[in-house]
């Protein structure tokens, strides 16, 4: 079979697989009736809701005289430098403090770009850095742990 | 008209009041929210002039520091940053040709032209002093619209607030771009993304799998700053830039006397469009900036012009979009109804602090309303002046790119999406939402009525309950109280006018130049 507007199907597939996930789990939680609504009516009632609309998007996705719409490509290396490098902030912030886990931050995204240079994303960091001790730290007096923790502290 | 001049003086009083500063261990007296609303209006204009940048991911990303604000600072340091993009949107759109705002699109056509001509100086003032104008009357409407349309909403039972949520949510996908239905599919996820945490009637926790950090439900900062920012860095990357500037050619920065003859009409045609889609449900800066071009393009004398550098072209919507910049505070400090993804962004800033939208904040809470009111009018003067004299500056930003752009971005996320609860969680959650909301991009599916329904949703699921709990189950009560049936008719006729095959090609026409 021909798909011939990929992008609606796949979107109409992720509608129906969240739809099917909170009816789903929804019935696990009270019903109850329409007067007195269970913590489970709403989400439930939505559930099957989105179902249907996603199955409406995935079908017309597929009618012949739909548009042809492909995917772009997933660009897995940016993908994974940008929110690596947001994962390694949260995993890392509480033992080796904010200083380092921002200079990760910097020099991880950074080599997304198609453009990196060592010298001027160090260079980028240590402003960064600067700024973001000035502004959230200093200023906002924000609190965060700011070193290893076995340095000293 | 005398408890109008009242209220704003009441207004005038909170903003610029003087408070007690401590810098460097010095304590010295400022009118502190007149410096959030310049910090607020600067911050605005950068992230105007960057494209790639938009004002949603700005303001989430800023959410957090405003905790350490009082409530009224906080406000209007948000909100100098949404109308300050509308500025600062249009010096790139003239200078570069890419919009530095989605509400600067149509300024790329006409003002890029003048800017090729030499006439770069003259486009930019006239923006400046066209959105300034706007932005006036806009508050202006506010100002008097607001004490009205808060008594119509205290009026309202739950059927109403449900009806009116209904029409809300389906204005604002029948004028965003795209697909109508995958928008409304994107509501209804965004719906049960609120309800995901601790129900408030029941005190059962919904759809948490004992994960403590999900009993309190996502963080709204969370799925903001991921699908928003995240994403957008993404889906930025994956493009090349390619950059033409027109940095030194900014002379003659005053529009001659046959250019503001011609710039009038355009001005005061745009400013009403614009104050009348900003206040609708879905409208707001991009869709009244559109609206004000096409409108300009049919009843302009110099129609043929445009393309090519007509000033009208500059004028209208660089009007309207500041002019509904302004007016969707009215649905939203009124009937605390956000239309667009901004306002519902303000809303999570005012839950931070315990502030709940709606008509009784202009009762309970007189001098942040006003004072914000009063703010944005200030907000303007000084964006007038930022943009004018400091063109200079904002055009040697143009230069930056955007390899040292992103970091500072993941960065400002990272710290704020943290310090909301001080949980590593969040951060996780953000990473999650980026990647959920770069596979939306992909699918063509659009955050912001997401964004809105995760919003609505607790409040909407509230007062759907308690409807039908008052009717004893009977679901006619929608349609049998005048003013919830009213809304939901003008809901449905809204979906019907924009199914009509000649209406759907239209409007499929005027997303495409987007």
């Amino acid at each position: 079979m021909h798909i011939r507007n990929q992008k609606d199907f796949w979107a109409g597939l992720m509608f129906m697989a969240f739809g099917i996930f909170f009816s789903g789990f929804g019935t696990r939680y009270t019903f109850g009736s329409a007067a007195r609504m269970g913590p489970g009516y709403f989400p439930t009632v939505l559930g099957i809701i989105l179902i249907a609309l996603g199955a409406i998007v995935a079908l017309t996705a597929l009618a012949p005289k739909a548009e042809e719409h492909k995917v772009a490509k997933f660009s897995w290396p940016t993908i994974f430098l940008i929110l690596g490098s947001v994962v390694l902030f949260g995993a890392l912030l509480n033992k080796l403090g904010l200083v380092i886990c921002l200079a990760l931050v910097v020099i991880v995204s950074s080599y997304a770009s198609h453009e990196f240079g060592w010298k001027a994303t160090l260079i980028n960091t240590v402003v960064l850095i600067v700024l973001c001790l000035v502004v959230f730290v200093y200023a906002l007096k924000l609190q965060f742990p700011l070193w290893p923790t076995f340095f000293g502290a | 008209m005398e408890t109008l001049i009242a209220n704003l003086s009441t207004g005038f009083g909170a903003v610029l009041a003087f408070e007690p500063f401590t810098l460097f261990g010095m304590t010295v007296s400022l009118p502190l929210n007149l410096a959030y609303c310049f910090i607020g209006a600067l911050i605005g204009t950068l992230i105007g002039v960057l494209p790639g940048l938009g004002p949603v991911a700005t303001i989430a990303m800023l959410l957090p520091a405003t905790y350490a604000l009082p409530p009224l600072g906080g406000l209007i340091m948000l909100a100098g940053i949404y109308y300050g993009a509308q500025y600062g949107g249009s010096t790139t759109a003239i200078l570069v040709n890419l919009p530095g705002e989605t509400s600067s699109v149509v300024t790329c056509i006409d003002g890029y032209q003048m800017a090729r001509r030499g006439r770069a100086g003259v486009a930019l003032s006239t923006a400046a002093l066209g959105s300034f104008f706007a932005g006036c009357v806009g508050t202006l409407l506010l100002a008097a619209f607001a004490v009205p349309l808060a008594e119509v909403a205290f009026k309202f039972g739950p059927a109403e607030y449900f009806s009116l949520m209904v029409l809300g949510l389906i204005g604002a996908v029948v004028l965003a771009s795209g697909s109508l239905i995958k928008a409304i599919a994107m509501i209804v996820l965004g719906l049960l993304g609120g309800v995901i945490g601790t129900d408030v009637n029941t005190g059962v926790s919904r759809y948490a799998f004992d994960i403590p950090e999900l009993a309190d439900g996502i963080g709204f900062v969370a799925i903001a700053m991921g699908v928003f920012g995240f994403a957008e860095v993404m889906t930025n990357l994956e493009q090349k830039e390619h950059r033409e500037v027109f940095t030194n050619k900014v002379t003659s920065m005053f529009p001659t006397k046959d250019d503001f003859k011609r710039m009038f009409a355009p001005v005061l045609r745009g400013t009403v469009l614009g104050s009348v889609l900003g206040i609708l449900p879905g409208g707001g800066a991009s869709l009244a900036s559109f609206g004000a071009y096409s409108l300009e393009k049919k009843v302009s004398k110099n129609s043929a012009e445009f393309g090519k550098g007509a000033i009208e072209g500059v004028a209208g919507p660089e009007s309207a979009n500041n002019a509904a910049a302004q007016t969707s505070f009215i649905p939203l400090l009124t009937l605390g109804i956000p239309p667009n993804a901004v306002m519902a962004l303000m809303v999570g800033a005012m839950t931070i602090h315990n502030i709940q939208p709606g008509p009784q904040v202009m009762t309970s809470n007189p001098t942040l309303f006003w004072g914000l009111i009063v703010s944005m009018w200030l907000g303007n003067a000084m964006l007038v002046i930022l943009n004018l004299p400091l063109i200079g500056i904002w055009v040697k930003l143009l230069t930056v790119p955007y390899r040292f752009l992103y970091p500072a971005i993941l960065v400002f996320c990272c710290i704020g999406v943290y310090t909301v609860n001080n949980s590593t969680f969040d951060v996780y959650m953000t990473a999650a939402f980026g990647l959920l909301g770069y596979i939306f991009t992909k699918l063509g599916c659009e955050g912001a009525p997401l964004l809105l329904g995760f919003v609505l949703g607790p409040m909407m699921e509230e007062n759907f309950r308690r409807s039908l709990l008052l009717s004893r189950g009977d679901f006619s009560v929608f349609f049998t109280r005048p003013i919830s049936l009213g809304l939901l008719i003008a809901a449905a006729a809204l979906v019907l006018i924009v199914a009509l095959p000649s209406i759907k090609s239209k409007r499929e026409e005027a997303f495409q130049e987007e």
